[in-house]
Order: structure tokens, then sequence, then C-alpha cells
């Protein structure tokens, strides 16, 4: 906030500080929601998971039980350790598609970069169920096209749903749907780059190569941060396309597949709604661990995010 | 200027393997598009053994047949659930950027006391992942016998605290103290300099919230999944989803309705791609808001 009228700015501070509730008048539709569904949710969910329900005993208090229950819970931690992996192999291949799209689109100014750029982004605009329900029947070997591209070779086409599969599968359709997104704030962020910084590297006698690496890339650095916090969130509470290509997976997504569907099917089929609520405060506990985790990190090496 | 050396440098070097790779990201891109609308042309047959591939026209073209059936199915429930769709992210789209712009205007513009603290707090909550509130919104809206009703969608997804953070981000450099102070010394109210002279400035990002806060809940699925039950309030995803699980339960008798899914797909997606295609300018910038600060 560098501001050269500051001294005309001085006296409306003081008038606003003596009404400070105006602010708060601003805010408070907003915080109404806040509080009715954010902290009111996260604060039920945590007082439901101190009780558990059995047919003998009722509700009764048990304390961290259920969370003892949930962190040794092998469906529970199987589901965890499934995001968690999932993440550390999608996040950099997105990061790697993304990153090379905004390069090259920034580099270029041709029609094809402009209908490229249009045609990366549009599935962000498809719905998950639906760009997961595209990808399911391009995987069947009855719908889709494998089956037939692979008797050009004389092969029988893969079960992408099979278990041995599905990770690669359900891999394909996230980073489908998403490198567009994060190609576009990377892309954004690299038009913001002041160019006359190329000039004075090119004259410096750095190639394209080089200034994309060396320069572009350490500039759009907030950009990468805040895309890689983004797509951690978003896959640890990986739910929707899992659930999707549940009723075609053959058994090979299970009910404890992601820690989300096991709270989902935890309430909804078995109606344990108090492991439920553990379920979800633990995964958001975990979510909150990792992201401070990366934060922690990326500040460390960095020197301060943004 | 930076067009001009832009342009030279292509001319000196026409990057044949940067086009070749844009062409592979096209290809990659559009194929489940190309492939959802070749399948909408085909009958139930056309669909499991075509003539032409999974990836070309069955020598019968059944678009207009197909999209006959889906609005007659079952009373056109179809078109209610896209109709509930766009109801849902209309009202809760508009109505979590109206909080956000206003959130996001006192936060950037009046330093009252307890500010950074709650800002601070906001910022946090954006690394929550709402998908873990779900359940226990659900249960807190059985407890208010709100579940299974429009108000259990859209009432959540009011809530929009990166939309906040955009706008706060946004109105904290485009709208200039010294104008609001004009407009204070001038005898203008509070939500009357609002309205005239801040919200103008912020229409970029106003526009970038509203289409960020509206597809998200045109997508969301798990929200509506869990609070819904009764079918005619479903949303289109949810409604097609179901459909997904039926056809897949009763491999042969589910036959025809995997074209209504096809062709209900691709219907679907018909207005967010059109909204999309039509708001490029302000989207294209608006989008890397928090990524530039």
């Amino acid at each position: 906030m560098t501001n050269p009228a500051a001294v005309l700015r001085a006296p409306s501070r003081r008038r606003n500080l003596r009404r400070p509730w105006i602010g708060w008048l601003f805010i408070a539709p907003f915080g109404v929601i806040f509080l009715v569904f954010l902290v009111a949710p996260l604060v039920y969910a945590f007082y439901l998971s101190l009780f558990s329900k059995g047919l003998a005993t009722g509700t009764i208090f048990s304390g961290a039980g259920n969370y003892v229950k949930a962190f040794t819970d092998p469906e529970f931690l199987s589901g965890i350790w499934f995001v968690i992996r999932f993440a550390v192999i999608l996040i950099p291949i997105q990061m790697a598609v993304s990153l090379a799209a905004a390069l090259v689109l920034d580099a270029l100014t041709t029609r094809l970069s402009r209908f490229a750029r249009l045609a990366i982004f549009v599935p962000y605009a498809i719905p998950a169920v639906v760009g997961t329900l595209m990808w399911g029947f391009l995987y069947s070997p009855t719908f889709g096209p494998l089956t037939d591209l692979f008797k050009v070779v004389n092969q029988s086409a893969p079960e992408i749903l099979s278990s041995g599969n599905i990770f690669g599968g359900l891999l394909n359709i996230v980073v489908w749907q998403w490198a567009g997104y994060y190609m576009i704030i990377i892309y954004a962020a690299l038009r913001g780059i002041d160019p006359s910084i190329y000039e004075a590297a090119r004259i410096d006698g750095a190639g394209p190569r080089q200034i994309a690496f060396r320069i572009k890339v350490p500039m759009i650095s907030s950009a990468m941060a805040l895309i890689l916090v983004f797509a951690l969130i978003g896959t640890l509470q990986f739910f929707t396309e899992p659930q999707v290509l549940r009723p075609i997976s053959n058994g090979s997504i299970t009910s404890s597949f992601t820690p989300n569907i096991y709270a989902f099917d935890l309430a909804f089929r078995f109606s344990q709604f108090n492991y439920a609520s553990t379920i979800s405060f633990s995964l958001g506990i975990v979510v909150f661990i990792a992201v401070y985790i990366f934060l922690f990190a990326s500040r460390k090496r960095r020197g301060g995010l943004s | 200027m930076t067009t001009i050396t832009r342009v030279s440098t292509a001319k000196k070097r026409p990057n044949i393997t940067a086009h070749v790779f844009l062409v592979a990201l096209i290809i990659y891109f559009l194929l489940p598009l190309w492939w959802l609308f070749v399948a909408s042309t085909k009958d139930p047959q056309g669909l499991f053994t075509g003539t032409g591939g999974a990836l070309w026209f069955d020598k019968n073209f059944n678009l207009l047949a197909n999209i006959q059936e889906l609005i007659t199915y079952k009373g056109g429930i179809y078109f209610r659930w896209l109709g509930n769709s766009a109801l849902y992210s209309l009202l809760g789209g508009v109505g979590a950027t109206i909080l956000a712009v206003l959130a996001g205007y006192g936060f950037a513009k009046f330093p009252f006391k307890g500010r950074d603290f709650s800002f601070a707090i906001l910022l946090g909550s954006v690394m929550v992942p709402l998908t873990a509130l779900v359940i226990p919104t659900f249960m807190l809206m059985s407890q208010l016998h709100l579940t299974n009703t429009i108000w259990a969608v859209i009432l959540p997804s009011l809530l929009s605290p990166f939309g906040v953070y955009l706008m706060r981000v946004y109105a904290a450099d485009a709208v200039p103290d010294e104008l609001l102070d004009a407009a204070r010394v001038d005898g203008s109210g509070e939500l009357r300099t609002f309205l005239t002279v801040a919200l103008p400035l912020m229409r970029p990002a106003v526009v970038t919230v509203l289409l960020l806060s509206v597809v998200g809940t045109w997508n969301n699925y798990f929200l509506p999944l869990a609070v819904l039950s009764d079918q005619n309030l479903y949303p289109v995803t949810v409604g097609l989803g179901g459909w997904q699980a039926l056809a897949a339960s009763n491999n042969g008798g589910g036959t025809s309705l995997y074209t209504l899914i096809v062709v209900g797909s691709l219907i679907s997606i018909i207005p967010l791609v059109i909204a999309f295609l039509s708001l490029q300018k302000y989207w294209q910038g608006g989008l890397s808001l928090g990524a530039l600060k």
C-alpha cells in the first residue's frame, strides 16, 4: 500500500477508526455464513466424534476413543495412504503439463496457440461427474476405442478399471480436468512479468530455453505455490471421480478407497454418524497438517511465500 | 513493444516442436468431448457395436431421437435436474459473490479493530477441505429439518472464503482511498460510496468470483448427493451419477439408459462451456488474481 496521498487519507482513517462497526457491517453477512456453515459443522463434527453409539450401550461419551479407532483403522489408513500416494504422483505430473503448456503458449502468438489455450481450459468448465463418466466410457472395452486400437496390434485392450490400473485411470481423469485451470493461472502470471527483463537477458546472450527456466519459472514461483496448495487440498479430499467410477469398477474401488468415500459410506450406508464425523474431522486435520508442512517447507526454501 | 519482439523471434524460427506439442495437447483435451458428441448421435445398438468404431459416427444419426427420448423419459426429469442445477448455481453463485464482495471490501478498506486477526482466520479456513464439512453439515441440517430442501444445497454454497480473499486483494489495489474519501467529503454515505464508487472499480474481480462460484456450485456433487434424497430436487450431476449406477447394476436392461446418460452429459456441459467462451476476456485475467500477490 504505497500511497502518495497519505495526507489525504489520514482524516478518513481517523473517522473510520471512530466508527469501527462500519467495517464489521460489510463483513457481517459473510461472517454469519462462515459461522453457520464452516465453524458450526466443524464444532458439531468434533462434538459428535467424542461419542459412540452401540446397539447395546446406546450413545455414550467415549472421549478420544473414536480417534484412537480411526488412526488404527486399516481402512481409514489405507484411504489416507492412497490419497497421499495419489497426490505425490499426480501433482508433479499436473504441474509439468500445465507449466509446459503455459510456457509454450506464452512464447507463441499464433491462432493455433489461442485455440489451444481454450481447448486445454475447457475441461475446467465440465463437471467432474461428466468428465469421469466420459473417461469411464472411453476406458470401457465395450464402449471405448481401446479394443479397436489394440486389435490393430493384435493385443487385447487393458482393463483400465481393474484394481491394478485404476490408479493410472484416475490420474488421467484428474490431470485432464484440472491442468487447464492451473495452466491459465501460470499463463496469467507469465503475462504479468515485465518483458524488458527478457530483453536484458537476450542482450546478455540468454537463449529462449534459458529465459524460460532461469527467468520465467523463478518469477512465477508464487503462482506455482498457490497451485500446489490447491492441488494438495483437492487431492486429499478426493471423492467425486472414484465415487462415479465405483459402479462400473467391478469392486476395484472399495468403500474405503479414499477417506471421503469411507466417511460417506459410514454415514449413509451404515448410519455410523459418530464414526463418520470422526473420519471427516480427522481428514480435515490431515489436510491441515499436510498444507502447513508444505507451506513451511516452501517458505524455508524460498525465504517467504508471497 | 512485447509483441514486436515476440513476432520477430517467431518469424526467425517457426517453432515446429512447439506446435506439434500444442496439437497433441489439443487432441488430448478435446478427445473426450469429441467422443461425447459422436456417441450422442448413436442409437443404443450403435453405442455398443457401431459401424464406425468408438470415435466415429454410426450409420444411423440418432441425435434428435435421443434428445426426444431424454425429454420424455420419466416425465422429463432430466430437464428438471438441469433447471435445479441452474437455480442452485445462480442463487448460490450470486449469493456467494455478493457476500464475498462486501466482505472483501470491508477487509480492504476499513482498518477496524480485530481485522488482521479475523482475516488470518479466514486465510486459515481456505485450507479447510470443504468436503470434510459435508457430512457434519448434513447432520446439522437434519437437526434443523432442512435436509432434502433446496436450501440444503444453496445455503452452504454461499460459503466462499477464497472469494473473500480474492476480493480483498483486488479491492486493496483497485479502489483508491482518496476516491472514497472524496465521496465521503461530498456527503455520500458508506453504502452509497460502496455501490457507486467502489463496486464499478471492482468489476473484473466480481465477474471472476461470480464465475468461480457458479462453476463450483454447478459442478458440485458431494454436497447434493449427501443432503438430497428426493429425485425431483437433484442437480444434473447427481442425476447423471445415479443413472450411471443404475445402468451399471442391471447390465443388459440398462442398455438404453446409456444413450440417455451420454446425450444428457452433452447437453449438461453446453451452458457452462458457452459461458466460459463468451466471458473469456474476464476470466483469463481474473483467475490469476490470487497468484499475483
